[in-house]
């Protein structure tokens, strides 16, 4: 049975230790609907390895294997690897990593196993700082955010472009996604699952974090949806080599239809001293960004 | 002091974990705010159901949506995202 | 009886790995390993051993990999050297507390800077608290007979410990002896099918690999972190017997006994003794033969194993020595030899213990000569007269 195209079936079990409000558990709730009972998560240190819950039980319901921090991509390798090697070619190997495990300490393994064309999944769900360890700025931390490692000033370089890093490796299908739209995020992994046997499947996902990006619990679902609007994160696949936005992001190429970033901005107490000058930088920088989605397209 | 007992012997080899709800308790002792729904505005759109982070809200097209209370957590996620506004967050004490 | 061939050290690794039909190969170039993974890569490419083998971009990735094929149910080999051994070190623990039975060939190889690529015992004796089992070999036979008994103790029930087989650089891996291969045929009547610790593949059961446990018991669980680290211990221990069953069992089938956790040569006797790990252990034989023409009462002990630490056997070996000499291709900077703490720490429970003697000879592939080893030999034969006994271990060969 279904509700709203999802299926019932629920593989992220209630009482596990997720903060409330969580996105990247509400995310996880739809990623694993799409994939189904026949999945392996490779998942290394990252909240969910507290999320999880405590031994003898487990907060996920299909097998995981919990990896160090970086190894994530490599470990899903030998997974798959073994799964050739026994001729079991109906389960689907995921990796499931926080943005630090992804762009910063666990980039080469996940590079590595891209440029192997190893047949798996790898999602990245983006909370945009070291959450499990208590808000340290990552490579994916945006422009200005307050952090605990950047206390005062908050941080100075923008996050890093891990889609597009993975899109460089030429792998069949990148996509971005967030929580608050879970429809999008489950149609995207579900074609991710589709294309089995082509190589390695990336998905970021932002995932907003109540207790990190400092705001109400209720929020994320509203908040995730602004970072849309505003066009701060842009929901886009690259199907086989082929752009496309997705979901709202499809209306936002025309600047006007974009609301201001301090829409977005404004709700999170991680942005508390930006100055005008700081909300005019990640402005243009969104407005960049765009312009680069804009050559991308027209080059197709 | 190193002979084995009958605990260890039924151990894994390495820390198993078994899929169910609870592993880490019952997590409605979270809550400060309680959801509360009101059927009578509810229009049963599976909204609370799509947004709960937890799978708390149970859902069916018939009864609408009822929420699991040992495990809510109380984000207030389904009140703030109900089009009808139809869940109220109710202080817990 | 199988094939013999004239070969090196590095590929009767290969050939060992080929023969165990190992399913799943990771692994990362690094000299002096390269000829292994060179040749297993031959191996596949030709259709002569199907295995799939991952071209990792790190050691660190090598050993991740091994993990997650050993738990979806491959035997899995890699094999690597001193950096790389150094970088894979968070995953030899993480192997050990998974219980995942990984069997890796380490080509013992000098830690950089400066960069040095010969023989040094650190990079392995550095990862002795990983819950890895190390063997040290002495010919090429016994890298490729130990490689094949190592699968059994490691993939042994009891046991579920991975295990490395530590040759030395150039000396072993690059130098050819006679190797007489066994058939996979053979091998596979000794060695039966891999039995994961658990599969993660197992959809239809399943369980969480390494999720938090506690320190003390909470909520289901009877037990906290301790427990499961008293299991790995206790498969340690539980491969002591399990190497002294399994060396009997090989030696029955093939012929061949190159020693359990160690060997000992003409030591019944004797009145001192030389330990030594790796290719040296062989040339110290030749030098208790040419002493014992000349009437020295002495005899030779080869420490094959290192972890599970063979302490009982060390004590009983040396029973009747008056001193022991302990030849240290490594050191510990600010004490002394490794494996020379061990065997005292073995020996201080002895009311009557022989003097050790401690030498630091070797490093960074240094030559030791049978003349040194011999004059190491004649130090404890002079010590017993004088009773002069230095406790720090004395530099070999250092130029002053």
């Amino acid at each position: 049975m279904t509700i709203l195209g999802l299926p019932e079936e629920e593989y992220i079990m209630s009482g596990n230790a997720s903060c409330p409000g969580c996105g990247a558990a509400l995310a996880l709730r739809h990623v694993l609907k799409a994939l189904g009972k026949r999945t392996v998560l490779v998942i290394p240190a990252c909240c969910t390895s507290v999320i999880q819950g405590l031994y003898p039980r487990s907060g996920i319901g299909v097998p995981v294997l919990n990896m160090a921090f970086e190894a994530t991509g490599a470990a899903a390798s030998g997974v798959v690897a073994a799964l050739k090697a026994k001729g079991k070619d109906d389960i689907t190997v995921v990796g499931w990593a926080g943005d630090g495990g992804t762009a910063d300490i666990g980039i080469q393994a996940l590079s590595g196993a891209a440029e192997r064309k190893t047949d798996f999944i790898y999602i990245c769900y983006d909370n945009e700082a070291y959450m499990n360890t208590g808000i340290q700025r990552s490579g994916a931390t945006p422009y200005g955010a307050l952090t605990t490692t950047t206390p005062v000033l908050g941080k100075k370089e923008h996050k890093k472009d891990m889609p597009m890093i993975m899109a460089a490796h030429k792998i069949p299908y990148v996509a971005t996604a967030t929580s608050g739209y879970p429809k999008d995020l489950y149609e995207k992994v579900k074609r991710a699952k589709e294309l089995k046997g082509e190589g390695t499947k990336y998905l970021h996902i932002l995932s907003p974090c109540p207790p990190g990006w400092r705001y109400d619990s209720k929020l994320t679902v509203k908040i995730s949806k602004l970072a849309v609007e505003t066009g701060l994160w842009i929901l886009y696949e690259i199907d086989r080599g082929k752009f496309k936005l997705s979901g709202p992001s499809k209306r936002l190429l025309d600047p006007s239809k974009r609301k201001p970033v301090e829409e977005y901005l404004k709700l999170q107490g991680r942005f508390r001293g930006l100055s005008d000058e700081d909300i005019r930088e990640i402005q243009r920088w969104v407005d960049e960004n765009w312009k680069n989605i804009e050559k991308m397209m027209e080059t197709e | 002091m190193q002979s084995s007992s009958s605990l260890l012997e039924k151990l894994p080899l390495t820390p198993l974990s078994k899929p169910a709800k609870g592993a880490m308790g019952k997590t409605g002792s979270w809550r400060t705010l309680k959801p509360v729904i009101d059927l009578n505005k509810c229009t049963k759109c599976g909204l609370c159901w799509l947004y709960c982070p937890e799978a708390t809200v149970i859902f069916t097209k018939e009864e609408g949506p009822k929420i699991d209370y040992v495990y809510c957590k109380g984000c207030g996620i389904c009140a703030e995202e109900c089009p009808a506004k139809a869940i109220d967050m109710v202080r817990e004490f | 009886m199988g094939k013999v061939i004239i070969t090196t050290g590095n590929y009767s690794a290969a050939y060992a790995a080929k023969a165990a039909k190992v399913d799943v190969v990771a692994a990362y170039p690094i000299t002096p390993q390269t000829s292994i993974i060179e040749k297993i890569s031959e191996f596949i490419e030709k259709g002569e051993m199907k295995a799939e083998y991952i071209r990792v971009e790190s050691e660190h990735s090598a050993m991740a990999a091994c993990i997650g094929a050993s738990v979806a149910g491959a035997r899995t080999f890699t094999a690597t050297s001193a950096h790389g051994l150094a970088l894979m070190h968070e995953m030899l623990h993480w192997a050990a507390a998974t219980r995942a039975p990984v069997v890796m060939a380490v080509v013992n190889r000098a830690m950089g800077p400066p960069w040095n690529i010969w023989s040094d015992h650190v990079d392995s004796l550095s990862q002795r608290d990983t819950g890895w089992m190390q063997f040290y070999v002495e010919s090429n036979q016994e890298i490729f007979d130990t490689i094949i008994q190592a699968y059994r103790v490691a993939e042994d029930p009891e046991v579920k410990m991975p295990a490395m087989i530590c040759s030395d650089a150039f000396i072993l891996s690059h130098t050819s002896q006679p190797l007489e291969i066994l058939s996979e045929e053979e091998v596979e009547d000794f060695l039966p099918p891999y039995e994961p610790p658990f599969d993660i593949t197992d959809v239809d059961h399943p369980v969480t690999h390494g999720n938090i446990v506690w320190p003390e018991p909470r909520g289901d669980s009877p037990v906290g972190y301790m427990e499961f680290r008293y299991l790995m211990h206790q498969g340690q221990l539980n491969a002591k017997r399990k190497i002294k069953e399994i060396v009997k069992e090989f030696e029955k089938k093939f012929g061949r006994n190159h020693g359990d956790l160690i060997e000992k040569y003409k030591v019944d006797d004797a009145d001192v003794a030389i330990v030594s790990m790796g290719a040296l252990a062989a040339q110290a034989k030749y030098v208790v033969d040419l002493m014992r023409e000349e009437g020295y009462r002495v005899g030779a002990i080869k420490l094959r194993v290192f972890r599970p630490f063979p302490d009982d056997e060390i004590r009983e070996v040396t029973k009747g020595l008056k001193a022991l000499v302990v030849a240290d291709r490594n050191i510990s900077y600010g004490y002394k030899g490794i494996s020379a703490t061990e065997i005292e720490s073995a020996l201080y429970s002895l009311e009557k213990r022989p003097l050790v003697l401690n030498f630091i000879m070797g490093i960074g592939g240094r030559d030791v000569k049978p003349e040194d080893q011999r004059k190491m030999i004649e130090a404890a034969f002079d010590i017993i007269e004088t009773g002069e006994l230095t406790k720090e271990a004395e530099w070999y060969g250092l130029l002053r």
